[in-house]
């Protein structure tokens, strides 16, 4: 792999772009590999790449049905924070936004981190009790964020309207080393270190089963052919269910549609992450100036990628309510993506009934944020056998012991 | 938009007069239940890619709880029917079949 530096844009530049290389190879699947990944999504391609560089194990095959980065990595609202109140989330998700700061160094792909800070708005009583708790909780985690009042809101966010009709604004849990990050680049970042280590990205390649003996896994059937594999992992987001479906075992989730927009580009008028929860609604400002903005998910199960209207519509009325700016603004395009969302909104991290085959998924609505902590903690499950200290309490067994990460009641909807 | 008929009060209802109560015919298990018996009540559910049964409330209309079988890929509705039932009735079921043959949902096909 040739490295990207200035020189070497200068380098191309001199020669009319001739000599840039393929960020990825597109092989044939081979006959056997030591891992195959199921999913080449940002969780599978950072699992793939920790899994050859913190372990050496570099035989590996990512297979995606679609093309890589082009399932809920592509289609999030990019943002990244780490203000949770369960111990264990904090951990992983921390772990995740401080492997984010170093990441365009670490992959050599430039990744636009931009640690821009989030503001979790209190607009209720009780969401001020809340992000209290939280602020404290962070303190003891070592995650830095901090509660603040109605006038630092304002002072950070100048659009915003504080004493709003409905829901005024009461104060912010504030955290300043969260942000957003370039989503596509991710993936392809992952996508192109994992290759110039030796492994396999197979696209258009759709898992049709997997193969097993004596409750192991032996390999899986895909359109391109079987391929055998000592080790699988699945990492899937929204097509878990149907997976695992596959593979004979069910999952403590469910898939429903999340979507997402973005206005017109407009000048720059928001460098912070705002989102407001109760009246359920978040946006950022991208680099090219479009307001990006993310809202609920549908009480449905739906595969579609395609979501319903009026939560579009609660959406951009809860932003107009926040951002008087906003009503004013011309949406450009909609989207959806197929989330999993498991019963106490804390994913999935660990083993399955059948021995060799380990899942990561159930990341709901918050999966970007957590893809190099879920990646790491997935890579070392997988090569150790055994969960490690990031993921432990992020096994399904979980759901029997009662041993829930209750994200869903901490986070409030928005997570 | 999704819309169902209530099967009590007949309204053809649009998904903001509706409100999803999750996957239908669950079995439900109480006090001196297994562990394992309250995971799979609480907490396991199909999730298919496909043909789907779901529990609905008419909550901004009759306020009852009713089923509807539908599907997760195409979000057609196959018909919706009474929540008072521990199966499907025959001629949905037959509908499904005519579009999907060989389809199986729990213990259904």
């Amino acid at each position: 792999m040739r490295r990207y530096s200035a020189f070497a844009i200068a380098r191309e530049a001199a020669r009319y772009h001739t000599g840039w290389e393929r960020a990825w190879r597109s092989p044939q699947p081979k006959k056997k590999y030591d891992v195959i990944i199921v999913g080449a999504g940002g969780h599978g391609l950072a699992t793939a790449f920790y899994l050859g560089k913190n372990f050496g194990i570099t035989n590996v095959a990512i297979i995606e049905k679609g093309w890589l980065g082009g399932g809920n990595t592509g289609r999030n609202t990019t943002i990244i924070r780490s203000n949770y109140l369960q111990d264990p989330s904090a951990a992983i998700y921390e772990k995740a936004r401080s492997l984010y700061e170093t990441m365009s160094q670490d992959l050599n792909y430039n990744v636009m981190f931009s640690p821009r800070g989030v503001i979790m708005l209190a607009q209720t009583q009780s969401e001020i009790r809340g992000y209290e708790r939280t602020a404290h909780a962070n303190a003891l985690q070592g995650v830095k964020t901090e509660f603040i009042g109605p006038e630092r809101v304002k002072e950070l966010v100048p659009i915003i309207n504080i004493d709003g009709p409905r829901y005024p604004v009461l104060g912010g849990l504030w955290q300043e080393r969260g942000g957003t990050g370039r989503h596509d680049a991710v993936a392809w970042g992952y996508a192109r270190a994992c290759s110039d280590m030796g492994m396999d990205i197979i696209q258009k390649c759709e898992v049709t089963g997997v193969r097993q003996a004596d409750g192991k896994v032996t390999g899986v059937d895909t359109t391109k052919g079987p391929i055998d594999c000592d080790k699988l992992g699945l990492v899937v987001a929204g097509n878990s269910g149907d997976l695992a479906n596959m593979a004979g075992f069910r999952l403590p989730m469910e898939s429903v549609a999340l979507q997402a927009l973005v206005s017109e580009p407009i000048k720059p008028c928001m460098d912070v992450v705002v989102m407001a929860n109760t009246v359920h609604g978040y946006m950022s400002q991208s680099d090219k100036g479009e307001m990006v903005i993310g809202g609920g998910t549908d009480g449905f199960n739906n595969y579609t990628q395609r979501g319903s209207f009026h939560h579009i519509e609660e959406t951009v009325r809860a932003l107009c309510e926040t951002f008087p700016i906003v009503s004013r603004l011309k949406m450009l395009r909609q989207w959806g993506g197929i989330v999993d969302v498991t019963g106490d909104r804390s994913p999935v991290i660990g083993k399955t009934p059948l021995g060799n085959c380990f899942i990561n998924a159930g990341w709901g609505t918050g999966g970007f944020k957590a893809i190099p902590g879920g990646g790491w903690a997935t890579a070392e499950l997988i090569a150790k056998g055994e969960p490690g200290p990031l993921s432990a309490e992020f096994g399904m067994d979980r759901f029997i012991e009662g041993r829930f990460i209750d994200e869903s009641v901490a986070a409030g909807v928005a997570h | 938009m999704l819309t169902l008929q209530c099967p009590y009060c007949g309204v053809h209802a649009e998904e903001t007069e509706l409100h999803a109560e999750g996957e239908a015919h669950l079995k439900r298990f109480g006090p001196g239940s297994s562990d394992d018996e309250f995971e799979t009540y609480l907490f396991m559910r199909e999730n298919p890619k496909g043909v789907h049964f779901e529990r609905w409330r008419h909550a901004s209309g009759c306020g009852k709880f009713f089923h509807a079988a539908r599907s997760t890929t195409t979000l057609e509705v196959f018909g919706t029917y009474s929540a008072q039932t521990l199966e499907p009735p025959q001629d949905i079921k037959d509908k499904i079949s005519a579009k999907y043959p060989g389809w199986s949902w729990r213990d259904f096909s």
